[in-house]
C-alpha cells in the first residue's frame, strides 16, 4: 500500500499562476457574455422560484389549509425547511471564519463563495418563519416595536432568540462578505473598459485604493469580524436548536440538541458549498485555484461532522435508555421502527454509512464520488430535521391524537421554490461578482510575499 | 517650477519584487516622510511594521461597540420585561437575565461587527472617495493588477521631486512616474454639503419616514383576505338545510346530561316528585325578580301575568286552569316543579329552556301570586 506523507503542505493555488491571470480567470465570467448554460441554469431555477411562487400564492390566499400541516403535527415543512436552509448556510461562515483564525491558507479559494452561499441560504431560510404564519405582513410583531397595544416581545422566548440571532447571522454575514468585495470591486474598476460597469464598481468599491495605510486596517477589520462571526456561528445554530430543546416534547427535550445541530449544520453546508463548486470549477476553469487538495480537506470535514452527527444519533438512543424514562424510549424506538421508519434510515444512511467512503483516499479524491455522497449528505440531513420535527410531533402524550403527517402539493411547491430561490441567487452572483476572493488569493501565491533571508 | 509643483499630486515608483517594496518603503519611512503611501492589490506581510504604522485602534472600537450592544441588550431587556410592562413567564422572576443572554449576545456581536466595519470605512478611511488623485491614473491600473507601487505626496514638507526621484532609482523601481491632478481635481473643494449628498439624505430621510408610518400604521392592521372571517352559521330558530330534521337548533344527544344540569329522577311519577323534592331556595328579593322574569318570559303567555289562565294566547290555544286554585295552591313546590320539567297535558316541558335554579325561582314567585289574590288577614299588617 502507497502512504503519502501529509506533514508536506501541498501549494494552496496550483501551476504558480502570476498575479495579472489571476485578476483575469476570476473577471472571465463577469466579462464573457452569458453563456448558453448559464441562460440554461438560471432558467431552470428561475423556474422551480416561480413554482414556489405560485404554490405560496395560493397557500396565502385560501390559507394554511393547503399544508399539511395540523393537529397534532403543527410544525412540519416550514420549520423543516427553515433549520435546513440555516444550517446550508453554516458553512460560509465556518470557512470564512473560523478557518481564518486557524490559519487555514486553503480557504481562500472557496471563502467569498461560501459566504455568498450563506447569505442567499439565510435569505432563503427567512422566508419560512415569515410564511408559516400565513400572514407574512404582521412579522413586524417580532421585533420590539413600540406598538399601540403596548406590548412587547416575550424576551423569555427561543422563537425570540432566532428572530435576533438570524437577523444578527444574516447582517454580519453581509457585512463580512461585503467588506471582502471591496478590493476586489476596485480592481474590477480598475480593469473594465464598459461605463457602465464602470459606474457599478466605483459605486460598490467606494473608492478603495488598495493603500496599504488601509490594508492595515483592513486586516484588523478582518480579524475583528472573524472573531466575532465564530461565536455567532455557534450561537446561531444552537439557538435554533433551543426551538426545539425548550419545549417539553421526548425527542426535542435534549441537552445534546445544541452541539448536535451546530455539527449537522456544518456538515450539511459542506455538502453543499462541496457540490456547487465542483461544478464552479468545472464551468469557469477554476481547476487551479479551487484545487482538488481544497475538496479533499472539505470532505475530510465532511467525514469528521458525518461522524459527529452518527455520534449524536446513538447517544440520543443510549440516553433515551439508560435515563429510564418511557416516554423517551418510546419516542426513539418509534422513531426507528415506527411509522416514519423509513425517513429515519434514510437520514441513517446518507448521513452516516455514505461519508464513510472517504476513508479511502481515492474515493476522496474522486470527483463524481464526493458529488454523489455531497448530494446524499444533503438529502440525509433534511430528513433528519424531518425525523426530529414530525415523528416526535406525531406520536405526542395523547395517543387518541396521534396522526400520520401528510405534505401536501404546496408543501412541496414551496420547497421546490426555495431551492429555486437559493440557486437564482447562486447564478446571478456567479456572473456579477467575483466568485474567488482575488484580494486574498494573491496573498497566499509563493510569488507575492517577500521573502526575507 | 512653482506651478509645476502645484498640479502635481506626488511621485510614484512601482515595483514588481515584493522584497524590493517593502525594503523601499522602510527607506522611505527612515527618511521621515509623512504623506506618503504604498499600494499594492493585497495586503503585503510586515509592510505596517516597515511603513512604521501604528497598530490599527479598530479593536478598540470593537470593543465599545460590543459593550454598547450589549448595554442597550440589557437595558431594553430589563425595562420592557420588568419596568414597561412587566410578566412572569413560568413562574421565574421578570427580569431573568440567562433568558435574556442569547438577545443580549447577538446585540453585543451586531453592534460590534457593524460598528466597526462602519467605523473603518467611514471614519477611518473617509470613503466614499471616488475623487481621490489617484484614480484612474496609470499607476493605479498597475499597482490593481500585479504591482506595487509607492507614492511621495507633493504636499509632504520634505518633497523634493528631483530628490524622491533619485531615490526612487537607487530602491531599484521598475518605473517611475509623476502623478498630475486633472484640472477639475485642482479646482474641486470637497465639502460636506454637497446637493448630490443633500439629495441623498432627503431620499433617505423621506424613505425611512414612510417606511416607519407605513410598517406602523398600515402594514401591521393589513387584512387582505378576509374572507375567511365570515363563516356560515344559523340564527336561533331558523331552518337548516344540513340537518335532516331541519332544525337549525340541536337537541341534547338521547341519554345525556349536559354540564350543570342534572338527571331527573322523577321521570312519570308526580307523586314521588311531590312527596320527595323540597325547594332549595330561599324566597328573597333577588330570587322573586328572578322568578318573576322567566315567569313573565316562558309562563305569562298562556297563565297571564297573575296567573289566571287568560293570557295573550287566548284564542289561539285553550285557556289552561288558574294558578290560585284551592287544588294549585296546596300543591307542594315538588309538584309544580314536576309539571315545569315534565308538562301536563296541552302544556310541554321548559326542562330545556329553564334550568333548575330559575324553576324553583319561578314556583316562588307564583306563590307570591297566589298570596296576592288569597291574601289573609294578617298580610295587611
Amino acid at each position: 500500500m502507497k502512504t503519502y506523507d501529509y506533514t508536506i503542505e501541498p501549494d494552496v493555488i496550483e501551476k504558480n499562476p502570476t498575479l495579472s491571470e489571476i485578476n483575469d480567470v476570476v473577471a472571465a465570467p463577469m466579462e464573457a457574455p452569458p453563456s448558453n448554460g448559464w441562460k440554461v441554469a438560471l432558467g431552470i431555477s428561475f423556474t422551480m422560484l416561480i413554482i414556489g411562487a405560485l404554490s405560496l400564492g395560493y397557500s396565502l390566499y385560501y390559507g394554511l389549509g393547503a399544508w399539511g400541516n395540523n393537529q397534532p403535527v403543527g410544525w412540519a415543512f416550514p420549520i423543516v425547511n427553515f433549520v435546513f436552509w440555516v444550517g446550508i448556510g453554516h458553512a460560509g461562515t465556518l470557512i470564512s471564519a473560523i478557518l481564518f483564525l486557524f490559519r487555514q491558507k486553503w480557504r481562500t479559494g472557496i471563502a467569498r463563495f461560501a459566504e455568498a452561499m450563506t447569505i442567499f441560504a439565510v435569505m432563503t431560510a427567512g422566508i419560512f418563519p415569515l410564511i408559516h404564519t400565513g400572514r407574512p405582513w404582521l412579522a413586524g410583531y417580532l421585533f420590539p416595536l413600540p406598538n399601540q397595544h403596548g406590548l412587547w416581545v416575550n424576551f423569555n422566548s427561543p422563537l425570540l432568540w432566532d428572530v435576533f440571532a438570524v437577523s444578527t447571522y444574516f447582517t454580519v454575514s453581509l457585512v463580512f462578505w461585503y467588506v471582502g468585495l471591496i478590493p476586489d470591486f476596485a480592481m474590477l474598476r480598475d480593469r473594465t473598459k464598459k461605463k457602465i460597469n464602470k459606474f457599478f464598481y466605483s459605486l460598490f468599491s467606494l473608492g478603495w485604493r488598495h493603500s496599504n495605510r488601509h490594508w492595515n486596517h483592513y486586516e484588523m477589520l478582518y480579524l475583528v469580524l472573524a472573531g466575532f462571526a465564530t461565536p455567532l456561528v455557534l450561537s446561531v445554530h444552537t439557538i435554533v436548536s433551543f426551538d426545539f430543546a425548550v419545549s417539553i416534547l421526548p425527542g426535542w427535550h435534549a441537552t445534546i440538541f445544541p452541539p448536535y445541530f451546530v455539527a449537522g449544520a456544518v456538515f450539511s453546508g459542506f455538502a453543499m458549498v462541496q457540490n456547487v463548486l465542483i461544478v464552479l470549477r468545472k464551468l469557469f476553469k477554476m481547476e487551479h485555484i479551487i484545487t482538488i487538495d481544497t475538496l479533499e480537506k472539505m470532505n475530510k470535514v465532511l467525514l469528521a461532522t458525518g461522524m459527529m452527527v452518527g455520534y449524536a444519533y446513538g447517544m440520543e438512543f443510549f440516553i433515551a435508555w439508560y435515563s429510564g424514562n418511557p416516554l423517551e424510549s418510546f419516542v426513539f424506538i418509534n422513531r426507528a421502527f415506527g411509522n416514519y421508519a423509513w425517513a429515519y434510515w434514510i437520514m441513517v444512511t446518507c448521513n452516516v454509512v455514505f461519508p464513510q467512503l472517504f476513508w479511502v483516499r481515492k474515493l476522496r479524491r474522486n470527483l463524481v464520488v464526493m458529488f454523489i455522497v455531497g448530494v446524499f449528505v444533503n438529502i440525509g440531513m433534511w430528513f433528519e430535521r424531518f425525523v426530529i420535527t414530525v415523528t416526535s410531533l406525531s406520536r405526542d402524550f395523547l395517543p387518541s391524537s396521534w396522526d400520520y403527517y401528510k405534505p401536501t402539493l404546496f408543501d412541496f411547491g414551496i420547497l421546490i421554490g426555495s431551492f429555486g430561490l437559493f440557486f437564482t441567487l447562486v447564478i446571478l452572483f456567479i456572473k456579477f461578482a467575483p466568485v474567488v476572493s482575488i484580494s486574498e488569493v494573491k496573498g497566499v501565491l509563493k510569488s507575492s510575499q517577500p521573502h526575507h533571508h | 517650477m512653482e506651478i509645476d509643483n502645484k498640479k502635481l499630486y506626488g511621485v510614484g515608483a512601482l515595483f514588481t519584487s515584493p522584497n524590493k517594496v517593502s525594503d523601499a518603503a522602510a527607506k522611505i519611512a527612515e527618511k521621515g516622510y509623512q504623506d506618503w503611501d504604498v499600494h499594492s492589490s493585497y495586503p503585503i506581510h510586515g509592510m505596517p511594521k516597515k511603513m512604521k504604522l501604528k497598530w490599527s485602534p479598530l479593536g478598540y472600537f470593537a470593543l465599545i461597540f460590543g459593550l454598547t450592544g450589549t448595554s442597550i441588550g440589557l437595558f431594553l431587556t430589563y425595562w420592557t420585561m420588568s419596568v414597561d410592562y412587566p410578566m412572569i413567564i413560568g413562574g421565574k422572576p421578570s427580569f431573568s437575565l440567562p433568558a435574556f443572554i442569547p438577545v443580549l449576545f447577538e446585540l453585543t456581536v451586531l453592534l460590534a461587527a457593524v460598528g466597526t466595519a462602519l467605523t473603518m470605512l467611514f471614519v477611518l478611511f473617509k470613503l466614499p472617495n471616488n475623487r481621490h488623485p489617484l484614480h484612474d491614473t496609470d499607476y493605479m491600473k498597475e499597482v490593481s493588477v500585479d504591482k506595487s507601487g509607492i507614492v511621495v505626496e507633493a504636499k509632504d514638507k520634505l518633497f523634493n521631486r528631483e530628490e524622491i526621484i533619485e531615490i526612487f532609482k537607487q530602491l531599484g523601481a521598475d518605473k517611475i512616474l509623476d502623478i498630475n491632478l486633472d484640472s477639475d481635481e485642482v479646482n474641486y473643494q470637497p465639502k460636506i454639503l454637497e446637493p448630490k449628498f443633500l439629495i441623498f439624505l432627503v431620499i433617505v430621510a423621506f424613505g425611512i419616514s414612510f417606511l416607519g408610518y407605513f410598517v406602523n400604521n398600515k402594514l401591521l392592521f393589513m387584512t387582505p383576505f378576509n374572507f375567511m372571517v365570515d363563516q356560515q352559521r344559523l340564527d336561533a330558530q331558523s331552518k337548516s338545510e344540513f340537518f335532516r330534521d331541519g332544525f337549525g337548533m340541536r337537541l341534547p344527544v338521547e341519554g345525556t346530561v349536559a354540564r350543570g344540569q342534572v338527571y331527573y329522577q322523577y321521570k312519570g311519577k308526580p307523586e314521588l316528585a311531590e312527596a320527595n323534592l323540597i325547594n332549595p331556595l330561599v324566597p328573597s328579593e333577588k330570587v322573586l325578580a328572578l322568578g318573576k322574569k322567566k315567569y313573565n318570559t316562558f309562563c305569562s303567555p298562556c297563565h297571564d301575568y297573575h296567573g289566571t289562565g287568560n293570557g295573550r294566547l287566548n284564542g289561539q290555544f285553550p285557556n289552561p286552569p288558574s294558578l290560585h286554585s284551592e287544588k294549585v295552591r296546596n300543591w307542594k313546590d315538588g309538584h309544580i316543579y314536576h309539571i315545569i320539567v315534565e308538562g301536563q297535558n296541552i302544556m310541554p316541558s321548559y326542562a330545556l329552556q329553564l334550568t333548575e335554579d330559575e324553576r324553583w325561582s319561578i314556583i316562588h314567585y307564583i306563590r307570591a301570586l297566589q298570596r296576592s289574590m288569597n291574601a289573609k288577614e294578617e298580610d295587611l299588617k
